[in-house]
């Protein structure tokens, strides 16, 4: 590359509100064509909207996580034109006063952290589906995504790699995914990003002419976009040839974008301030139960597991997958005192399981303060490693108390001295040929009579307290025969 | 005794609430009349006697079961953009001929709940755009008192209905004037409440911030009794003002002493009508006769009304009227082949001229380069207006005003000259554009016969005040009834009649 990129993102994520933006039909995928729809949503002759105040919440919530000013006027416009996907033939949107804007979030690029801006953040409904049905005449279409909420999250063009473009992209999702605004299914489309890219030489301030890309609803895409299309720019140039400022649709497939079109063919949406619905006028009291409602975001929470709970940056990174896994590490990391043990039950146990299931359920099965009396119990040395997974298997998906299923199954450790002899003099009696063996100085012998022996005692002994016994006893053995 | 027609709703509601007459009786009458005199009005686009005896004969059962309210068992019909479950809600246009929604508009359910009975639909202008009347798909609709003159628009089916005694209340609406003229010309009471008083859900919208559901009826005091019914917050529309509405019924009678008239400077200009302006000024010497003082005052930006009027209300239509595209409902041109061509299509042949060239308008005034010239600088009158009229309720209570440059007059005369055509409105826009209520009372006839109105301006949610007055001038005046509401029917002699001889109007 002889040029700098530069990029900036518009992402767009439905909101996990019940019912959709401005009626009250279901939000919800994967229904029969048609079927969550009324005449509002459908906009009927005489129907009028009327704002969903979740939804509201959601975009402000949303704003505040990504460090926005909140404005306190704001009002809906509408954006129009015709496509039988947008059933008003104009889409209820924000102009001129969104609910966010002037924010940033934060990527951390080979280990420095980068910073993007927002620019801002609004709300509007999200269009129906056209279905082009290669056996019908002509196209279906399905409005059950019609009326969905949406927020656009507007960037700076401050990134200056498909990477980075990638990193911004998932630390977005994170903080929609941590703040509950979205589920982030990227799959199911309530989250996708168009890619504005333009190439400059480098140390030159002003920005090159640029193209955007459609619909790109993968991070892969984001970032494959972006490196196909800096590519194509970079071609283009060299053959001494001018950019078009165009919008572009991205094949996926194909591993290449094709032209939509020009600026030349831009549309004008005519936007004008929504006369159906009055301006939303944000007080501090509402801004502040927003607020409070925000979680400790995965930035924040990475820092502090590494700087003040002593875990591997790697690690961090797993524990703060998804809210679920990072309340539980911090929950359990407190019930029992070792974040360290807790990080280690989580990763080989509770992420193991997850990944094991079918679906993509988040709940971990548990919560963490019963995980944490579970270790708490191994670290205590009150039962063993072995008796701690057995009774993590016993409490998960129940909501039984571990403490009292520890003594109904018996795990406790034994810790009877008495017992503990009787049964090392036993196996030393019945195993003859491992004797012989230790004697002939294979270290071997000590660990399979220390499995008898545990056997013996079903598990339940304290494996130290046996190993001493029996390294004793076959000292004592040795001194006797000699 | 006078036919069933003849009756205000008030004294209807008094001989159904006593027995002497059933609530059946009472909608087969008007029915009946319907039925000899739609061919000569055409206000009806739809007719719907069944439904219209099945609300009939429920209305009598709430009645025998003691559960009636003031405007149960009393026939009434809605202007054809309001939706009504079931029924075709046209809006006077070919795009939504057929088009039966399966929901009710608010004001619909709500009259409906209080146990009126529907006789049908009324014409209008196409999607309320015109103010004559002859915008409708159905046909133009002929006022009662001279069936060669216009109902003025677009509630004109509204204001006819009632005029003729072929309904005994019907509701309009209101964006620009469309209550207020059709009932001036037409020689009934109209009110255009405070924007956000009454529930648009379900009103087929034409300018959506200018939009406002009223009555019309054949006196003041029926016009208070509706408004009691229809006023009030609806969660459904967002617009709707959450407060609580004071009775209009309550003080009707209350008289005028004390209240400030004000006339503005504005209304009373160049190319009023000499008759006119004798009629509204004997209703103001009414009011003074009566303890009221009145004055001159200004609207200086009332002046730009029209202008700021045509651009807005265009600019919003252009984006209502944008979702009749052919693909979910209303008509849809057969003889497309792709989707550009079937929007083409379908609106060219769904709309008439008028609409068409409101949505052009407004598409121009938002467009990019001319939306800040023309739309922005459109709602900046519309602030200059709306200062000006609150400026001017510093001092008084209500502004009076004429209607309209002129009453009535022959159908075709003006459809060449749209322009000529959009000036009738002078004196009603700046209302809308500034959101007040504002009442119409016939108040005299001019030389040709044909009736007056006069417009009473008030304060936001003033709307009990201003039936006060409109009732102090309706006692003064008496009520004027056209000839074929007057009359058993006949058409014969087209030329109106009133209840009082011409002297003692113009006394």
């Amino acid at each position: 590359m002889n040029h700098e990129i530069v990029i900036g993102l518009e992402i767009h994520s439905e909101l996990r509100t019940r019912s959709k933006v401005f009626c009250g039909c279901a939000n919800e995928y994967g229904a029969e064509p048609n079927t969550r729809t009324c005449p509002v949503c459908l906009g009927m002759p005489g129907t009028l909207p009327v704002l969903n105040r979740q939804a509201v919440d959601f975009a402000v919530k949303a704003g505040l996580a990504m460090n926005c000013t909140i404005s306190g006027f704001s009002k809906m416009d509408r954006k129009n034109y015709f496509y039988p996907d947008m059933c008003k033939a104009y889409q209820i949107s924000q102009f001129d006063l969104p609910f966010c804007r002037d924010g940033y979030v934060d990527i951390e690029v080979d280990g420095q952290t980068k910073r993007i801006g927002i620019e801002r953040i609004h709300l509007e409904e999200d269009a129906g589906k056209l279905n082009h049905d290669p056996y019908a005449q002509g196209s279906l279409v399905d409005y059950n995504r019609c009326g969905v909420p949406l927020i656009e999250i507007v960037s700076r063009p401050d990134m200056r790699s498909p990477e980075e473009a990638r990193l911004f992209m998932e630390a977005v999702k994170e903080i929609l995914e941590y703040t509950g605004v979205s589920d982030c299914k990227m799959q199911e489309g309530s989250l996708r990003a168009d890619v504005n890219l333009s190439l400059r030489p480098f140390g030159q301030e002003k920005l090159g002419t640029r193209t955007e890309m459609k619909n790109l609803n993968s991070l892969r895409a984001v970032q494959r976009a972006a490196v196909t299309e800096a590519e194509r720019q970079e071609a283009l140039i060299t053959a001494g040839k001018t950019i078009t400022q165009e919008t572009r649709r991205w094949d996926d497939n194909k591993g290449e974008s094709f032209s939509m079109r020009s600026k030349e063919e831009a549309m004008d949406y005519r936007y004008f301030p929504e006369p159906d619905l009055v301006p939303v006028v944000m007080d501090e009291g509402w801004l502040a139960r927003i607020r409070e409602s925000i979680p400790e975001l995965p930035q924040a929470r990475r820092a502090k597991y590494v700087q003040e709970m002593g875990i591997p940056a790697y690690d961090a990174g797993l524990l703060t997958g998804t809210i679920q896994i990072a309340d539980l590490f911090e929950q359990a990391a407190m019930t029992c005192g070792n974040p360290k043990s807790a990080s280690n039950w989580i990763m080989g146990e509770i992420l193991r399981q997850m990944k094991e299931q079918e679906g993509d359920s988040l709940d971990p099965g548990i919560d963490g303060i019963r995980l944490g009396s579970i270790i708490g119990l191994v670290e205590r040395g009150e039962i063993t490693q072995a008796s701690g997974k057995k009774l993590l298997e016993a409490v998960m998906g129940t909501d039984a108390d571990p403490v009292v299923l520890v003594e109904r199954m018996n795990l406790r450790i034994q810790r009877d001295e008495g017992a503990v002899i009787d049964a090392v003099v036993l196996v030393m009696k019945n195993n003859p040929q491992a004797i012989a063996d230790f004697q002939a100085g294979k270290g071997k012998a000590v660990g399979f009579l220390m499995g008898q022996a545990m056997g013996l005692l079903k598990g339940k002994a304290d494996p130290g307290q046996v190993k001493s016994v029996l390294e004793a006893k076959l000292k004592e053995f040795d001194g006797g025969a000699s | 005794m006078k036919e069933l027609h003849e009756l205000p709703v008030h004294e209807l509601a008094g001989l159904l609430a006593d027995r002497k007459i059933g609530a059946r009786e009472v909608a087969q009458a008007h029915l009946d009349r319907i039925a000899l005199l739609q061919q000569d009005v055409n206000c009806y686009i739809s007719i719907t006697p069944e439904v219209a005896l099945g609300q009939a004969d429920a209305a009598q059962k709430r009645m025998d079961g003691g559960d009636a309210g003031p405007l149960t068992g009393i026939p009434m019909a809605f202007k054809d953009n309001m939706c009504t479950k079931g029924v075709q809600t046209s809006c006077a246009s070919r795009m939504l001929e057929g088009f039966v929604p399966p929901y009710n508009a608010t004001v619909v359910s709500t009259l409906q709940k209080a146990g009126t009975v529907m006789l049908g639909k009324l014409n209008m202008d196409e999607f309320a755009m015109g103010s004559t009347n002859e915008n409708s798909y159905f046909g133009p609709v002929r006022n009662p008192w001279n069936l060669e003159r216009v109902s003025g628009g677009s509630s004109g089916g509204s204001a006819a209905a009632v005029a003729a005694g072929l309904a005994p209340f019907a509701l309009g609406s209101d964006t620009g004037g469309s209550i207020r003229l059709p009932a001036s010309f037409c020689g009934v009471v109209g009110m255009k409440p405070t924007y956000g008083a009454v529930s648009r859900f379900g009103l087929v919208a034409f300018a959506s911030s200018l939009d406002q559901i009223g009555p019309l009826a054949s006196n003041v005091r029926d016009c208070a009794w509706v408004l009691d019914a229809i006023m009030g917050h609806d969660p459904m529309d967002s617009t709707s003002a959450p407060v609580k509405h004071e009775s209009c019924t309550a003080e009707l009678d209350a008289g005028v002493k004390g209240m400030s008239f004000g006339l503005a400077r504005e209304y009373f200009g160049e190319g009023l009508n000499g008759d006119i302006r004798k009629a509204v000024m004997k209703a103001v010497q009414v009011l003074e006769a009566q303890g009221a003082v009145s004055g001159e005052c200004s609207v200086p930006a009332a002046e730009f009304g029209i202008s700021a009027y045509y651009l807005l209300s265009s600019a919003e239509a252009s984006a209502n009227l944008a979702r009749y595209d052919g693909i979910r409902f209303g008509h849809r041109s057969a003889d497309a082949t792709d989707m550009k061509e079937l929007y083409r299509l379908t609106r060219g042949e769904g709309f008439g001229r008028e609409v068409k060239t409101r949505i052009l308008l407004g598409t121009y005034a938002l467009s990019s380069g001319y939306h800040d010239a023309l739309y922005v600088k459109a709602l900046k009158v519309r602030r200059m207006i709306h200062d000006d009229f609150i400026r001017a309720f510093e001092t008084h209570d209500i502004l009076v005003s004429p209607v309209s440059p002129t009453t009535a007059f022959r159908l075709g005369e003006k459809t060449a000259d749209p322009l000529q055509m959009y000036l009738g409105d002078v004196y009603t826009v700046a209302v809308n554009l500034a959101g007040l209520p504002a009442l119409v009372v016939p108040c005299g006839l001019d030389s040709d016969g044909m009736p007056i109105g006069v417009q009473l301006i008030g304060k936001p949610f003033s709307e009990k005040k201003l039936l006060q007055a409109g009732q102090a001038i309706e006692q003064a005046l008496g009520r004027f009834v056209s000839p074929m509401a007057a009359g058993t029917g006949s058409t014969a002699n087209p030329v109106g009649q009133c209840g009082k001889t011409e002297e003692e109007v113009r006394a």
